[in-house]
């Protein structure tokens, strides 16, 4: 514990930063590489969209940050201290709701307040806040498999929130459902963000998802995988508060979708 | 956002369970009506098959008189009081050990080949060690009774700790639940639903052994009550005893599936 105050206190620095990480599969020379050199910064009220082929890393590079899986070399900080197991700094949203079934939906958002040790009171009053938030006071009281697929995932997100975690890692959280209830999430999401302003990472492989959510998007490669596109989204929606049909209108919006395709796809004809 | 709250699917299973139960019912009649024609008829001795009315009287003797010393409700209560021991036991210790074996390989590979080399052992093979080692009371009856739920209790606690999701784990880790609490609040009841249907086939397991159980010197029982009507070639008190027993077991069977449902709603069974 006392390494860990003086590490903090040589590197205050807010958000999340990833140095070198590299992983492999199996050992030394022959191992397979899956990760190799990534680097980046996310600032505190980062909202990131990353995007990437399917096994270019990423959601490798998700369990990383969470804490699950050890990198091979390098190292993950939050708020400039070292995390290398899983803790309520990082929360997480999975493809899966992966709610508790046997918990009442709002027994599943206290989960974490009840870990923490936060009396009943003020749980509840905690809990009762983030339904809210994701639209769900009428459901508080329903077990998890009474509820439609978009209101699971909502009730993930707000069992992840009410953690108050410094990050939420998104592992592609929309996937799973139907078209209009994806869209109607994803205003959720945006609307959610701007008034929590937490630090989202969220995975996708959607392009038009990244452009709608991110303010930022990074764009994965694979073998091994590692980062070759980071910019500033010129259409985030969070940003300048366009509906989504006029955010597909913007002239933009093509040529970026177009870039954005290219980027993804070009490297696998390559390897 | 109006959800589907309301389960269209209960409608049609419970009109398809009015039809199992009719056919059911009817097939149970039949057997009692072949048994009576052929008792009736002479078909079969006696001695072999008693007739429905034999078999009725002989158990309102047994339930209005008793059976050598006890009451039927002193001989059925012994026998489900030493099956509920073993039970209890069976639960507060091949669950623990279940759960920590499917979490953990290391563990497992420490009682795996112990609990795989006596599963398959017919408990009649080592009553007589236990009854050597702990006397011919109540206390060998219902270790043998415990060592044959124990096995099928803890290979469902393993199976059903090692079917765990991973990201149900890491999300709770992700959410502070670590070590104990990790067990308590996350693993245990994560299981539950699988330990329930592992601990009923343990009673099931349990109760067959329990005429073997009391082979040897009990003087209380249902299980000894058969095997004592048998020396004197009462069969019409085997057969209530059968039937007896046979309604038992379905009453604890209906009451443990009754549990499974309350206990996780969220399996379609």
């Amino acid at each position: 514990m006392g390494t860990r105050a003086v590490n903090a206190a040589e590197t205050v620095e807010a958000g999340v930063r990833l140095t070198d990480i590299s992983l492999a599969y199996g050992d030394g020379a022959g191992g397979r590489p899956v990760l190799q050199g990534v680097n980046f910064t996310l600032r505190p009220d980062d909202f990131v969209c990353v995007l990437g082929p399917s096994g270019c890393g990423k959601s490798s590079l998700l369990h990383i940050i969470a804490g699950y899986l050890r990198p091979t070399e390098g190292t993950v900080r939050i708020n400039g201290v070292l995390h290398t197991r899983p803790d309520p700094q990082v929360g997480v949203v999975f493809q899966h709701h992966n709610l508790f079934p046997w918990l009442s939906i709002s027994e599943n958002v206290a989960f974490g307040l009840r870990m923490a040790g936060i009396p009943r009171k003020e749980r509840m009053r905690r809990t009762a806040d983030y339904l809210s938030l994701v639209g769900l006071e009428s459901a508080a009281s329903l077990l998890p498999h009474q509820l439609s697929g978009g209101m699971k995932q909502r009730a993930a997100l707000a069992r992840t929130l009410a953690a108050e975690p410094s990050i939420v890692l998104m592992d592609e959280p929309f996937s799973a459902l139907d078209a209009l209830t994806r869209e109607s999430m994803q205003q959720h999401l945006i609307g959610i963000w701007q008034r929590t302003r937490t630090c989202i990472f969220f995975i996708t492989h959607d392009v038009d998802e990244a452009l709608l959510l991110g303010r930022r998007i990074m764009v994965m490669q694979p073998g091994p995988g590692r980062f070759v596109e980071d910019f500033e989204n010129p259409l985030c929606q969070a940003e300048i508060g366009l509906p989504l049909h006029e955010l597909r209108a913007a002239k933009e919006y093509i040529p970026l979708r177009q870039r954005l395709m290219m980027s993804i796809a070009g490297d696998r004809t390559e390897s | 956002m109006a959800a589907p709250l309301s389960r269209p699917l209960k409608v049609s299973r419970s009109k398809g369970y009015v039809l199992y139960f009719t056919v059911s019912c009817c097939s149970v009649l039949a057997l009692f009506t072949i048994w009576w024609i052929a008792s009736h008829y002479g078909w079969v001795n006696p001695l072999f098959l008693p007739s429905p009315a034999d078999v009725w009287s002989a158990f309102t003797d047994i339930a209005r008189e008793g059976y050598k010393g006890s009451t039927l409700l002193g001989h059925v209560g012994a026998s489900l009081r030493r099956i509920l021991i073993a039970m209890f036991f069976v639960f507060v210790t091949a669950v623990p050990l279940g759960i920590v074996c499917g979490r953990s390989r290391l563990v497992r590979a420490v009682f795996d080949p112990i609990i795989e080399f006596y599963r398959p052992l017919p408990p009649l093979a080592y009553y007589s060690l236990l009854v050597l080692w702990f006397g011919i009371g109540d206390t060998s009856k219902v270790i043998l009774l415990f060592l044959s739920g124990f096995a099928p209790m803890f290979i469902a606690a393993v199976y059903s700790a090692r079917r765990i999701p991973a990201d149900r784990i890491n999300g709770a880790r992700s959410l502070g639940a670590n070590g104990f609490r990790l067990y308590a609040f996350v693993i245990f009841p994560s299981c539950l639903p699988d330990l329930l249907t592992g601990f009923r086939t343990a009673v099931g397991v349990t109760y067959a052994t329990l005429v073997a159980a009391e082979m040897v010197a009990a003087v209380s029982g249902i299980g000894w009550m058969a095997l004592d009507a048998s020396k004197y070639l009462r069969s019409d008190i085997i057969y209530a005893v059968i039937i007896i027993m046979g309604i038992i077991a379905i009453l604890i069977d209906s009451a443990i599936r009754l549990l499974i449902r309350r206990v996780s709603p969220w399996i379609e069974q």
